[in-house]
């Protein structure tokens, strides 16, 4: 391997960490210097920088998307789809995937310390766009070289970045794969991500923000992450995973403890996100999926997002996703097919809902596996 | 690979380079032969879900959808050709199908199962059943072909719609019959079609 000259470049491999001077002007307005981005790459570089891929990770997800996570130890998020001889194969492309912008992962985001006062931004970070996050990766793909994409892919809010990608960059990608996704957030999906805000802001400790010497709104945290995971499951799945079972007891305790087994795991996956989530990048990355809203920043014609792009499209929903229907690829496919893009559009069948993207399914694998192995 | 012998003649009808869309494309067999032998800019609507997810996976443009409701959003005359094969029996509304397929297509290849071909005649006259023959294999309760029809039908719709045939094929088996006795002699039908410029 050490013949390979970005082997042996610093800019290359897991755990990166860069600091771009910037600055960036953000959709706020504002101007973001400098603008620091926690990426890992896999595979290497062609010599003519054709195979570069782009993953772009889901809301509270990370740049960690086939190693093993640093702070909890698990495996990637989507290490089932990227390696050698995946689906994404690492063999053939290379692969970035950054920490999005108002993370808390090692991007810029509330956390980050503010050069103007040496203290964590909190609330006086500037809010941020879905299209911010994509420039930011614009800049880091600059810094490693890249100058086009082979395809960019994502789920879910990876998705809506996808999106933003053809519509923001047009010529600097070849194919674009959106999965489980959207092209706006609709007023249900704000609904459910105002009711995750109100709970951190609701929480004493949130303190306007700045509560990085103390204690974290973990409860108010814990609640957000709560009613957005049932947002992520289906009723079927639910059902199908807990009914009506009760957590360790024989009976109902005529109280207020975690009886039904629902309750429990739902409470664990509350308590397990606030260990290695910031509740400021919660606030900033659910406001930025709200913004969202690609026909708007286009004239209100989403077909008019998609006329300068050069892409071949393919977007893959879920049967069961009630967060990001089929419904809603469907309008973006006929706004491609009104655009007269090449597009490729199927729902597959799927008993876990919006989740269904990041679980094992060997249709998505093989949709994902022929979508990049032709043309890419 | 040897296509089904509509596709085939299909297939050897398209110019190299032309944009087509294939209505129905099914796993996109014939997509793959003019992409792959051609050069054809192909893209393709399909209804069931497992055939596109094979035909992406052959890497090609291919849309989940229904002709009877999906072919609105496709832009006037944004195809050279636009194919429909065996697909018109099926549809809920196989005129408007037709009507959608001229507009968007300079030219249309239309092929169907002819109704009036003679074991199907055969069938029904000493049978007294609903046929099941090799092109229609379905019987009664199951099958997808909503709307049969005959060459003969087709040719008086043509006429009444005002839509030209540049040209026909008539196939009994794999083998090609004459237009005269067609109606009796030929299993399918391919034609190819254009909207009547005077229209």
């Amino acid at each position: 391997m050490l013949t390979t000259p970005s082997s042996l470049d610093q800019r290359f491999g897991l755990s990166r960490h860069v600091v771009l001077p910037g600055p960036l002007r953000l959709d706020g307005g504002a101007l973001l210097a400098p603008v620091e981005i926690a990426y890992e790459t896999y595979g290497t570089l062609a010599p003519d920088g054709g195979n570069a891929l782009l993953i772009c990770h889901a809301l509270t997800g990370d740049h960690h998307v086939a190693s093993a996570h640093p702070r909890t130890g698990k495996p990637g998020w989507w290490q089932r789809m990227v390696g050698p001889g995946r689906p994404i194969d690492t063999d053939r492309f290379f692969v970035v995937c950054a920490n999005v912008l108002g993370s808390c992962m090692g991007s810029s985001g509330p956390a980050s310390g503010d050069a103007a006062t040496g203290r964590p931004y909190a609330m006086a970070f500037p809010v941020i766009t879905i299209r911010d996050m994509v420039r930011a990766q614009a800049l880091l793909l600059d810094h490693l070289g890249v100058a086009r994409l082979a395809a960019v892919v994502g789920g879910s809010m990876g998705g809506m970045q996808a999106l933003s990608w053809a519509a923001t960059f047009p010529d600097r990608l070849d194919a674009c794969l959106v999965i489980a996704s959207t092209a706006r957030h609709t007023a249900q999906n704000i609904a459910f991500h105002e009711v995750g805000r109100q709970a951190i802001m609701a929480d004493p400790n949130w303190s306007g923000g700045d509560y990085y010497d103390g204690a974290p709104p973990a409860a108010g945290l814990a609640v957000a992450r709560m009613a957005a995971h049932i947002t992520y499951l289906s009723e079927a799945g639910l059902t199908e995973k807990f009914g009506r079972r009760l957590q360790a007891r024989e009976q109902k305790s005529f109280g207020f403890d975690a009886d039904f087994q629902v309750e429990s795991y739902l409470r664990h996956q509350g308590l397990a996100f606030t260990d290695r989530f910031d509740a400021n990048s919660y606030l900033y990355i659910t406001r930025a999926m709200d913004y969202f809203d690609l026909a708007e920043e286009h004239g209100g014609l989403l077909a008019h997002a998609f006329r300068a792009a050069r892409a071949r499209f393919c977007l893959v929903s879920f049967d069961t996703d009630w967060l990001y229907p089929t419904a809603e690829s469907r309008s973006i496919v006929q706004a491609l097919v009104a655009a007269r893009a090449p597009a490729s559009f199927v729902e597959l069948s799927s008993p876990y809902g919006h989740d269904a993207f990041l679980l094992d399914s060997p249709e998505l694998d093989r949709v994902i596996g022929g979508f990049l192995g032709t043309g890419a | 690979m040897s296509l089904r012998p509509d596709l085939a003649i299909i297939a050897a009808h398209v110019p190299p380079g032309a944009r087509v869309l294939d209505v129905g494309c099914g796993d996109g067999e014939l997509m793959k032969a003019l992409r792959d032998t051609k050069g054809v800019d192909a893209r393709g609507l399909e209804l069931d879900p497992r055939n596109v997810a094979a035909a992406v996976s052959r890497g090609l443009s291919v849309i989940q959808g229904d002709a009877d409701t999906d072919l609105a959003g496709y832009p006037d005359q944004s195809f050279d050709y636009a194919i429909l094969s065996q697909t018109l029996q099926t549809a809920r509304a196989p005129d408007r199908v037709l009507d959608e397929l001229l507009r968007i297509g300079r030219h249309a290849f239309v092929s169907f199962p002819n109704f009036a071909h003679w074991r199907v005649r055969l069938s029904l006259l000493w049978g007294g059943r609903m046929p099941v023959t090799r092109l229609l294999p379905e019987r009664w309760y199951d099958t997808p072909n909503i709307h049969h029809l005959t060459i003969d039908d087709f040719r008086a719709h043509l006429a009444e719609r005002g839509i030209a045939t540049e040209a026909a094929w008539f196939l009994s088996g794999d083998k090609r019959t004459g237009g005269a006795a067609a109606n009796f002699l030929a299993e399918h039908a391919v034609f190819l079609l254009r909207r009547n410029p005077a229209d």
